[in-house]
């Protein structure tokens, strides 16, 4: 007999993030998005969703947070049905980092990570100690205190998604969602962005990542999806996802996984459809 | 400067050119006759040039320029671009149609309320064509399409002015041409009270909105993951801007570029924060519109300009700065993939 309390109706024993059967269509396109999608994301995991360009992952994110309609099946957060949620209350829920956006107007390092405190204001209150205390706290996990009062059409990339993750932090939320954060950032800010997700999850809070970067998700991973037009080709801890077959499938690329010695966790190497050697450069050897 | 300084400052202004106003104009008052006439004493003449021609004047330019300055700086949310003005989006377009209609049909001559009431409907007979065009598609507003439909819209109205001006005779084509300019010359307390009714509850409400029209203005799909509903708030506000603008328009005929240069001018003093620009574009707007009235009846006295001109001369150059501008480095702009 289990030991661990398995009430099923026990709301603090409920997953952060589920899917059931999740399919979303949109109007015009001949195949569903997102088709009969079914996954658990357990509270406190860092979550990998990975899969080829098109495969779903936006729309993944997009369906369980309620933002597009959904065709067929549920999504469900913190154990209510996604529709039941009022979005403030989801807010101070989840967070999100959208792939993208960009400010119609100039806007302060500041201000923007301040915005991550709507759902806990009133139409025109100001920002209490609590408030201001998330906000400070958020810019210095994200290393942002220098920046404060710089605006954000004077930054570098990686410097302004470091500005949306803490606006997204400063929501308190317990359930964090990225998508592609570090898509165009160096192997620094890359690293320092997933250093804090991984430091994050480990004090429990759960963490819904799309990349497109293989390596570093079997890095910083506890489990992952890999998505294929719309379906789940494979879902588990990485070392079970990311099989040679299975990715060259789903990627139409052959690639070889083997143990980075380095880390000890698989990488994966995109081979040449040619299936040749490298040539050799003879001429170089002078 | 601090917001509330500012707010302070632009109070002042405010009571400074509404009496500067009433002080000028085609016939030369003393400040004492102003003063006295306001206190309901001196000549009966005096005081009903001030009391019943100026002061109505005066307190609708600061109706309708703050209310224009406010429905600019919120269609500039609405649609993530500080080029959007009122007029974009056909509004004024209706609301003219609406007003050369009833001068066409000769009932401005018999009915006082004909006008305005007339150019109110094609103003809110556009605001649903735009509407009903740009919130077809699963029924939310694509920021894009309401842009094209608004400018199409403009375009149908425009025809539709061009046909009744062409079978109208030479004295109602230049009334109606007259009207739309824009003019404050035919406020009186009665337009001043229904354009007062119309102004204060929308101004309100719409800076009761600040906050998600903050979110707005990053991105609709960010706003909604930071806890807006915003296709209700994008409704809302777009409404009662528009209802903004109607009453404006409808009581002083077209005075273009408004919510395009004063939303400027506050944010390039306070920031683009809508809880701060909103009232403060209110206050701007009536301080500027009240000064351009000012030059309209002065630089050519006795003549007066339409001070849709002055409106265009100041307007149309900072429009082809701001265009300018956005066509090669995005202003402001953060991320963009």
């Amino acid at each position: 007999m289990p030991t661990e309390s398995t009430n099923p109706a026990d709301p603090t024993r409920s997953a952060a993030l589920e899917a059931t059967e999740l399919t979303v269509q949109y109007p015009h396109a001949p195949e569903p998005a997102l088709d009969s999608v079914t996954l658990v994301v357990p509270r406190g995991t860092f979550y990998a969703v990975l899969g080829p360009n098109g495969s779903g992952k936006s729309t993944l994110l997009r369906a369980l947070l309620g933002m597009v309609p959904h065709a067929g099946g549920r999504a469900h957060v913190f154990g209510r049905l996604v529709s039941d949620w009022d979005r403030r209350a989801l807010a101070r829920e989840a967070g999100v980092v959208t792939q993208s956006e960009s400010m119609a107007f100039p806007i302060t390092v500041r201000d923007l990570v301040a915005m991550g405190r709507y759902p806990y204001l009133g139409a025109l209150q100001s920002e209490t100690l609590a408030d201001r205390e998330a906000i400070s706290e958020a810019m210095r996990l994200c290393d942002l205190e220098s920046l404060e009062q710089r605006f954000l059409s004077t930054l570098s990339g990686g410097e302004i998604q470091r500005t949306r993750v803490a606006r997204a932090l400063a929501q308190e939320p317990n359930v964090l969602m990225l998508d592609e954060p570090t898509a165009s950032l160096d192997v620094r800010h890359e690293m320092e962005i997933l250093e804090l997700l991984r430091a994050s999850a480990d004090r429990g809070m759960t963490i819904f990542l799309i990349t497109h970067h293989l390596d570093l998700a079997a890095r910083f991973a506890d489990r992952m999806l890999l998505l294929d037009r719309g379906k789940v080709a494979a879902e588990g801890r990485p070392r079970d996802v990311l099989q040679e077959e299975t990715l060259q499938h789903v990627y139409g690329w052959p690639i070889s996984v083997s143990d980075d010695p380095a880390t000890g966790v698989p990488r994966m190497t995109p081979l040449s459809t040619a299936l040749q050697p490298a040539p050799e450069r003879a001429a170089d050897s002078s | 400067m601090k917001p509330l300084s500012w707010a302070a400052l632009l109070g002042l202004a405010v009571i400074l050119v509404f009496l500067l106003s009433i002080r000028l104009g085609s016939v030369g008052l003393t400040t004492g006759e102003v003063f006295a006439a306001l206190r309901g004493e001196g000549d009966l003449n005096i005081q009903r040039i001030i009391v019943d021609l100026r002061a109505p004047r005066a307190a609708m330019a600061i109706l309708v320029g703050g209310g224009l300055s406010l429905a600019g700086a919120v269609f500039q949310a609405l649609l993530r671009n500080p080029l959007a003005e009122p007029y974009i989006l056909g509004i004024s377009g209706g609301a003219a149609t609406g007003a050369v209609l009833a001068i066409a049909m000769g009932l401005t001559a018999s009915l006082s309320w004909a006008l305005p009431a007339a150019a109110f409907a094609g103003a809110l007979l556009a605001i649903v064509l735009v509407l009903r065009v740009a919130a077809t598609a699963d029924n939310r507003v694509d920021v894009r399409v309401l842009l094209l439909a608004g400018v199409v819209v403009g375009a149908f109205f425009a025809a539709c002015i061009s046909f009744v001006l062409s079978i109208s005779d030479a004295r109602t084509v230049r009334s109606a041409v007259l009207w739309m300019m824009g003019s404050l010359a035919g406020s009186d307390w009665t337009t001043v009270v229904m354009v007062t009714l119309y102004t204060l509850p929308a101004a309100i409400a719409l800076v009761g909105l600040a906050r998600p029209l903050n979110l707005l203005a990053i991105g609709e799909e960010t706003a909604g993951y930071l806890g807006a509903n915003v296709e209700r708030v994008k409704r809302v506000a777009y409404v009662l801007a528009s209802l903004l603008t109607a009453a404006g328009v409808a009581a002083t005929g077209v005075i273009g570029f408004v919510g395009l240069i004063v939303p400027h001018g506050v944010r390039l003093l306070v920031g683009s924060d809508y809880r701060v620009l909103l009232p403060l574009s209110f206050l701007a707007g009536a301080v500027f519109l009240t000064l351009a009235d000012v030059v309209a009846r002065t630089v050519m006295s006795p003549a007066e300009v339409p001070i849709g001109v002055i409106t265009a001369f100041v307007g149309v150059p900072l429009f082809l700065l701001l265009l300018r501008r956005s066509m090669g480095a995005r202003h402001g702009a953060g991320i963009e993939s």
